[in-house]
């Protein structure tokens, strides 16, 4: 018999905020454990929950970027459950009035193009972290995550492979970094997916057993999670291996196999109400306005544009369009200097070299567009060398100095002072007679040596045509 | 018995004691429970700030119920309060008779504070939800509770009130300051004409507390305030409202304190579910378990919508129903509580009393509204009406006397 899998994802993201959701600890991954933590986050009584702006924005943003309705008034209610990284025993989170529903994603995978449905998109506060040190046996609580804002993205049960899973997963990322919502990025647990999975026989419309598996956070076992579980039910369907049922299951990676978690783990009634100390969040037309303005263009959109009005190849264009940062560079330097290819090629070559030199990813990169067109300026404009312009470019990379001033500071703008290159020429063609007449010798060689003394001497700073040849001419008369 | 669990020695001048719900920083704070005997808070309640810019001084922390819910600060861990005649009565009450203080600042969770004041013959301002910041409360029935002022007199109400009313930043349910300046005492108010007494509440009070809504309702009439009697069938709704309401929050609320980062923490304990269990075992009392338990089962799949959810679509009637009386009328009057004493024998009786209570304290807390008790009898107004009952309350001590 043939059979088909039915996926819904539960994704939870991030924010790229600088505070938590309730309160001003900072939002940053990492630190020293509870380094970032207050009375409110860490859930003493009388701290009362402020929200964090931003968040909504974000919320908003995220719901826009995937084609959601957004509800004007949303509210935050009370999730009740016991674990020790839950400071208050609750989790404040949205469930009866969430930001944004009813969304639509396209995707595009080797079966051609799918639209997956979003249920809904809710904003929430993270939990904590338990370490356990098996030393002792004893396990610790770091609270620095707990309130740290998240959305949790729930799709309908659309999905039905490993690879629309990928591919929905990708999207998400995608249009998510672009819009500065969050950096997505699942080796840091700033992106983790929840899987839920069915099988039934090809054509039928009964949903079979849903199996849950929590917390994935790299889209490779997520794709190895899936395929095993696909064929542990298939065989537990046809083989009779065991029993299915509904339940949550931990994937271990490392086994390859997926487990179910104890029953009292996951059994939950967890109680939702309205938060009473969080007032209805009501988004008026000019936040909604706001928010709307400030959307990116959608990078399959730019990359069209790159393409088809500013002639950049489909390669360069999706390298380009793989980030916002990039796409905002690009669009800045063009601006500038009026020159496409000159600018994609900056950034695809030299600026992702210096970014990976520095192990930074490209969202990270902080270099502005403007600037970037301005020293394109200077080497279209013959004032200073290519050569000269990559050690600008490191400068401007690393510190954010204008391309003109550290070009003038630092001796690099081409000089026109003829008189200095043919000293330079003559103190050279007279302190290497050898290679002078190895090039009259017809040695061409020897003229490149000579060449690149002179070069050094003047630090770059002239036209190498020029100077090519002044030299030619300086040996021809030695 | 005792009054303060904890008392500041180095109070000087004008002074107020704060209940045991309320946080400060340099004295430890229980609200009534083994749970949180010894808890020093890393912070006080916005309202102690206020009190010291206003050179007011903390006298000590007065005894209270476990969690403020019971009828008479019975619950509390650390024993009951009774008076020179053996009734019940909240430790604040007994502090505020003895004249060491110029009034008692209270947390108003399930009337407690203004059955007592009743009882004791004293004022009591519960003010409008969201004046008076609850920033650094303990938490129990967020969605009602609130921080009032009991004294011997309105005008010291009045006094200690227009310190600490103001909008804070810290607490999102504040409303804004031109709202909370209604609560000053400079500030224009409304003259109350007219008050409407809810008969079918006001009948269920037994004789004694109706002679004293008789004698407040002919001090209101000798000042020229009519004075009309009503039905209001919906009114007594409010109690099982509020009581689904207050147990969902309380149980809540209070499931933070498991023994962990603070609080009692159980001795004997094998798995990290045997230390919640332990602890919470040992340390809540019997009412707060009752209403835990109670809070869980309301919020729980089966349960929300019809109680939870109809609660609050009970508390929006409640409110629909004040709007009406406030349109023919500037204020309502009813009993603060069925009787005029109540003793420990009455709690033993019925364990749940302060729930059944709530038919004259849960409006109020229900709908956000001020009361104010004077002369043993309870006023209730439109928002921001504080400053006016307050009035009112003048004119019946005057004509008490």
């Amino acid at each position: 018999m043939k059979y088909e899998t039915v996926i819904g994802l539960e994704v939870h993201i991030e924010l790229a905020t600088e505070s938590k959701i309730f309160c001003s600890c900072s939002a940053k991954f990492g630190g020293e454990q509870n380094d970032h933590v207050c009375p409110a986050c860490c859930g003493m009584p009388g701290m009362l929950p402020i929200v964090n702006r931003h968040v909504v924005d974000l919320g908003m943003t995220a719901g826009m970027m995937l084609n959601c309705h957004i509800n004007r008034t949303t509210t935050f209610d009370k999730k009740s459950y016991y674990y020790p990284d839950l400071p208050c025993s609750y989790q404040t989170t949205q469930w009866f009035a969430p930001v944004a529903v009813n969304g639509l994603v396209d995707i595009e995978t080797s079966k051609g193009k799918k639209s997956v449905r979003i249920k809904q998109i809710h904003m929430e506060e993270d939990a904590g972290k338990l370490v356990h040190d098996d030393w002792t046996d004893t396990s610790l609580v770091d609270f620095n995550r707990t309130s740290v804002p998240l959305i949790e993205i729930v799709s309908q049960p659309d999905l039905s492979s490993a690879e629309e899973v990928v591919a929905y997963l990708e999207r998400l990322k995608s249009l998510l970094r672009f819009a500065k919502v969050s950096e997505c990025r699942m080796e840091q647990g700033s992106m983790r997916c929840d899987v839920n999975l069915s099988v039934r026989p090809e054509g039928s419309t009964k949903l079979g057993v849903r199996t849950e598996m929590k917390n994935m956070n790299s889209i490779s076992a997520i794709t190895r999670a899936i395929e095993y579980e696909v064929s542990r039910h298939i065989d537990a369907i046809e083989n009779g291996t065991e029993e299915l049922v509904q339940e949550t299951r931990r994937w271990d990676d490392i086994k390859g196999k997926s487990f179910a978690m104890r029953n009292k783990e996951t059994a939950g009634d967890y109680r939702y109400f309205p938060d009473p100390n969080i007032m209805p969040v009501v988004i008026d037309d000019a936040w909604y306005d706001g928010i709307k303005a400030s959307l990116p263009e959608f990078p399959e959109i730019k990359r069209a544009r790159y393409i088809g009005e500013l002639g950049l190849s489909e390669y360069d264009a999706d390298l380009l369009t793989e980030s916002r940062a990039f796409c905002d560079c690009f669009e800045g330097a063009y601006a500038v200097c009026g020159n496409a290819k000159e600018s994609a090629n900056y950034i695809i070559s030299d600026i992702t070299n210096l970014l990976n030199k520095k192990q930074m990813t490209s969202d990270e990169l902080k270099l502005d567009g403007k600037s970037l067109g301005e020293l394109i300026v200077l080497v279209a404009e013959g004032k200073v060398s290519r050569p000269n312009a990559k050690k600008v470019l490191a400068a401007m990379f690393e510190d954010g100095v204008s391309p003109a001033k550290y070009a003038e500071d630092n001796g690099f703008i081409v000089s026109n002072d003829t008189g200095k290159m043919d000293e330079v020429i003559k103190a050279i063609v007279a302190a290497d007679p050898k290679s002078v007449a190895d090039y009259k010798g017809g040695k061409e060689k020897a003229l490149m040596a000579l060449f690149g003394k002179c070069m050094k001497e003047l630090r770059g700073n002239c036209d190498p045509q020029v100077l090519r040849e002044a030299l030619i001419k300086a040996v021809d008369e030695a | 018995m005792k009054l303060y669990i904890n008392k500041n020695e180095k109070a000087s001048g004008v002074s107020v004691s704060l209940d045991d719900m309320l946080l400060t920083k340099d004295l430890p704070t229980t609200a009534g429970s083994k749970m949180l005997d010894g808890y020093v808070s890393l912070f006080g309640a916005d309202i102690t700030d206020r009190l010291k810019d206003a050179g007011i001084c903390v006298s000590g922390k007065a005894n209270v119920g476990e969690f403020g819910i019971d009828l008479l600060g019975e619950t509390s861990y650390f024993g009951a309060c009774t008076d020179d005649k053996g009734a019940l009565t909240l430790a604040s009450a007994e502090i505020v008779k003895s004249g060491e203080v110029k009034a008692a600042i209270t947390l108003d969770v399930n009337g407690a504070p203004r059955r007592c004041a009743a009882l004791s013959g004293l004022t009591y301002v519960k003010p409008t939800y969201g004046t008076v910041s609850r920033y650094g409360t303990i938490p129990a029935a967020c969605s009602g509770e609130c921080v009032g002022v009991m004294a011997k007199n309105a005008d010291d109400c009045a006094d200690i009130l227009s310190v600490i009313a103001g909008h804070d930043d810290k607490d999102g349910t504040s409303l804004p300051e031109e709202k909370c300046a209604l609560l000053k005492k400079d500030a224009p108010t409304d003259e109350i004409k007219s008050v409407a007494v809810i008969k079918n509440i006001a009948d269920t009070a037994d004789d004694a507390t109706k002679a004293r809504l008789d004698a407040v309702k002919s001090a209101l009439a000798n000042a020229g305030i009519t004075v009309t009697e009503i039905e209001c069938d919906v009114m007594s709704a409010a109690k099982t409202a509020w009581s689904v309401l207050m147990c969902a929050e309380l149980c809540n609320n209070v499931s933070r304190y498991d023994g962990v980062k603070y609080g009692h923490r159980a001795a004997e304990y094998k798995t990290i579910g045997e230390l919640y269990t332990n602890s919470r075992t040992e340390a809540f009392g019997e009412l707060a378990k009752t209403a835990i338990l109670y809070g869980s089962e309301v919020l729980s799949d089966d349960n929300y919508m019809p109680v939870y959810d109809k609660s609050m679509r009970v508390r929006r009637v409640i409110c629909e129903a004040f709007a009406s009386i406030f349109e023919k009328f500037d204020a309502v009057l009813m009993p603060a509580c069925q009787k005029t004493a109540y003793t420990e024998a009455d709690v033993v009786e019925n364990k749940y009393i302060a729930f059944d209570e709530a038919l004259y304290t849960a409006p109020a807390l229900i709908t956000g509204l001020p009361a104010v008790i004077s002369g043993g009898v309870q006023l209730m107004g439109k928002a921001f009406s504080d400053m006016a009952l307050l009035s009112l309350a003048k004119i019946i001590e005057k004509e008490g006397k």
